[in-house]
């Protein structure tokens, strides 16, 4: 087990490409770290470089107290899990997961041993003579993972492992995944564009963009507290409605002029964080699971009422999704299903604005 | 679910047309097939016929030549117990097998290096050995016939030995390339996170997972060794060093005399072997051929 520290990490490829732009991060022992972002945003890359599998252009890795940059992969204590399992074709399920203790010259008993308690965490004990070939997605992606849980590494790496699988299935390795870091404790860092499998599976989500860390933090905070634009809008599903909007009024009261000429008063308790911005244009952010029926708020303070007409009208069981446009921006929000409401009918909304956000639109920061 | 709407007499001429072509196109291939099965078994089959005559039958005119009337295998023993022939079979075996062994360590070792090592050139390298492949060997043996006179190796076994590789490694370097390189690199990667080095990544992955492209490589190396006609024609000149190819119709034709009975008997036997390794290993040979270049 061990810790794993980034520094300034960058790797540029042949032709100037910078797929990792300088990134710092630190991983503590027995920590669940995911990086999310979307594709090309070289989060592989990141991960290949701590395996070992891709050159570092500058910076330094440290895995359990030791720069590793000029060590090769099998000597950096890692295992790693693939996307599309690379499973050795020829071997049985067995020979699959022995294979990197045999290299190692650990002993036949041990091996045994290892490999056996691997199958019964993962549930495969009766593959174990079967070919990768005589598997389903599911099983082939069990066999991965315990090929990295036999080798005990100091640091298990995955790279998009459920991508392969339908979405029933996904779900249920992810919890799977989960169960296993709970039983193993291995330090782990975990690549996906999934951003709920990012929430669900991290104690800390990573999120990348364009080569670079745009924000660190537990799942909660990123949800509640994103520190950008980019942040706001990618965490969270259905995600983050923006709409353009200017801030009003003195440091006393301050008031957010929507399109439309709606208006909503911003609680007091956010006065004095948004005052030095008054007079500015604005992007107002929230989230459509605070954007709701009124009878639901009625009881709550902070909650402003605005009048729209949902153009579309997605019932999806547990909730009902209303999509609505605001001077080119759709705004989508989550009504209770209970509520009926007929695509052109102006309903009342209730927005919490308490779980407001404001953004700088020249900046991107969340204010 | 439209059935219903399409009119019952229109789906019936539909499907009876469809059928009918079928027919027709079963009926051309099999034609096809059959032309062409008298065009490449005729030869064989009158080998055999021969093979199984006395020499007078064979000198006598009247009958058809394509039947026998009184079937021997006097030639075939006169063969086995000729040690001649013996000699050159023997020598077709040393010479096939050193030369399959050759040919599969250095294209599988060039191919893996190709395949997997980019280093500056490789590209090209690659490129090039396929070009190579492509120079005919009837235009080789001049400027090979001065390497191997250099090197004091004319008229010796040993010799074709060093130069049929010229003939095999290219296209067996670049089957296996394409092997390889349907290989995903993931699998390589996995193994070296699992501590493999790169003649264990080979020993151990590669070679086993492109087990079907090594068999169809070693085929074509066995065939081309065992059929090669032009360079021991070229470079040897006693009856101990002949292959199987040349020493049949050099020694068992005595100036103007053909013993075509024992002619076809040696020519059979000689087909004998590439013919038992194909009946057991095409399913291979065909695979190898075609998995490479599609396997994802
Ligand atoms: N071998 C390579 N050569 C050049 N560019 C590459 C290479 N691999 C990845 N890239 C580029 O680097 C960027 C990051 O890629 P990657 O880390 O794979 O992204 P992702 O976040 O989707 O995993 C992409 O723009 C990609 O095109
Ligand atoms: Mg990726």
């Amino acid at each position: 087990m061990a810790q794993v520290h980034l520094r300034k990490i960058v790797k540029e490829y042949e032709g100037g490409v910078q797929a990792v732009k300088g990134i710092d991060l630190d991983i503590a022992d027995h920590e669940f770290v995911v990086l999310v972002g979307p594709s090309g945003c070289g989060k592989s890359t990141t991960l290949r470089m701590i395996a070992g599998l891709e050159e570092i252009s500058s910076g330094e890795i440290d895995i359990g107290g030791s720069i590793v940059n000029d060590v090769p992969p099998r000597d950096r204590d890692i295992a790693m899990v693939f996307q599309n399992y690379a499973l050795y074709p020829h071997m049985t399920v067995y020979d699959n997961m022995a294979f990197g203790l045999m290299l190692r010259k650990f002993d036949k008993t041990e091996i045994k041993r290892r490999v056996e308690n691997a199958a019964k965490i993962l549930d495969i004990g009766m593959l174990l003579d079967r070919k990768p070939k005589a598997l389903s997605g599911g099983q082939r992606q069990r066999v991965a993972m315990g090929r990295a849980i036999v080798r005990d590494p100091a640091v298990f790496l995955f790279d998009e492992p459920l991508s392969n699988l339908d979405a029933k299935l996904r779900v249920q390795m992810r919890t799977e995944i989960k169960k296993v870091h709970q039983t193993v404790k291995t330090t782990t860092i975990y690549v996906t564009h999934d951003q709920i499998e990012a929430m669900t599976l991290a104690d800390r989500v990573v999120v990348m963009n364009h080569g670079n860390i745009e924000q660190v933090g537990p799942p909660q905070e990123l949800y509640h507290h994103p520190r950008t634009r980019f942040v706001a809008g990618f965490i969270g599903s259905p995600s983050m409605n923006f709409m353009p909007a200017k801030l009003e009024g003195n440091g006393a009261a301050l008031t957010l002029h929507l399109p439309d000429g709606i208006r909503l008063p911003i609680p007091a308790a956010r006065t004095a964080r948004y005052a030095p911005h008054a007079g500015k244009d604005v992007l107002f952010g929230i989230r459509p699971e605070h954007l709701t029926e009124t009878r639901q708020t009625e009881h709550r303070a902070n909650v402003a009422v605005f009048e729209a007409a949902p153009e579309v009208v997605e019932p999806m069981g547990m909730e009902t999704l209303l999509h609505f446009w605001m001077q080119g921006h759709e705004i989508c929000a989550r009504f209770d299903p209970a509520v009926e409401v007929s695509p052109g009918q102006r309903v009342p909304m209730a927005v919490d604005m308490d779980q407001m956000h404001l953004i700088d639109p020249q900046t991107d920061l969340v204010l | 679910m439209s059935a219903t709407a399409i009119p019952a007499s229109y789906t019936g001429r539909k499907l009876g047309s469809l059928r009918s072509e079928r027919r027709w196109a079963l009926w051309v291939a099999y034609a096809s097939l059959i032309i062409a099965c008298i065009i490449f078994l005729a030869p064989p089959f009158y080998m055999l016929v021969t093979s199984l005559k006395s020499s007078a039958e064979i000198s006598n005119l009247s009958g058809n030549p394509w039947l026998v009337k009184a079937p021997t295998l006097e030639n075939y023993i006169e063969l086995i117990n000729n040690p001649l022939f013996r000699g050159f079979f023997w020598n077709s075996i040393i010479i096939t097998v050193c030369v399959v062994i050759i040919s599969m360590v250095v294209s599988v070792l060039a191919a893996f290096a190709l395949a997997r090592m980019k280093f500056w050139g490789s590209q090209m390298l690659a490129t090039g050995v396929f070009l190579t492949y492509l120079v005919p060997d009837t235009l080789l043996f001049i400027p090979l016939y001065q390497i191997v006179g250099g090197l004091g190796l004319l008229n010796s076994i040993w010799g074709l030995v060093l130069i049929y590789p010229t003939l095999t490694v290219p296209f067996c370097t670049w089957i296996m390339i394409g092997y390889f390189a349907s290989i995903p690199k993931e699998l390589d990667e996995a193994a070296l996170i699992d501590g493999a080095n790169w003649m264990q990544m080979l020993t151990k992955i590669f070679i086993p997972v492109a087990l079907p492209g090594i068999i169809a490589a070693t085929i074509f190396a066995f065939t081309v060794s065992w059929a090669a006609f032009v360079y021991p024609t070229a470079f040897v000149t006693t009856p101990d060093q002949m292959p199987l190819t040349i020493g049949v119709v050099s020694q068992l034709i005595r100036g103007d005399t053909f013993a075509w009975g024992q002619i076809m008997a040696g020519a059979l036997m000689a087909a004998l072997p590439p013919v038992v390794v194909y009946a057991f290993l095409m399913d291979y040979y065909i695979a190898g051929l075609t998995a490479g270049a599609t396997k994802g």
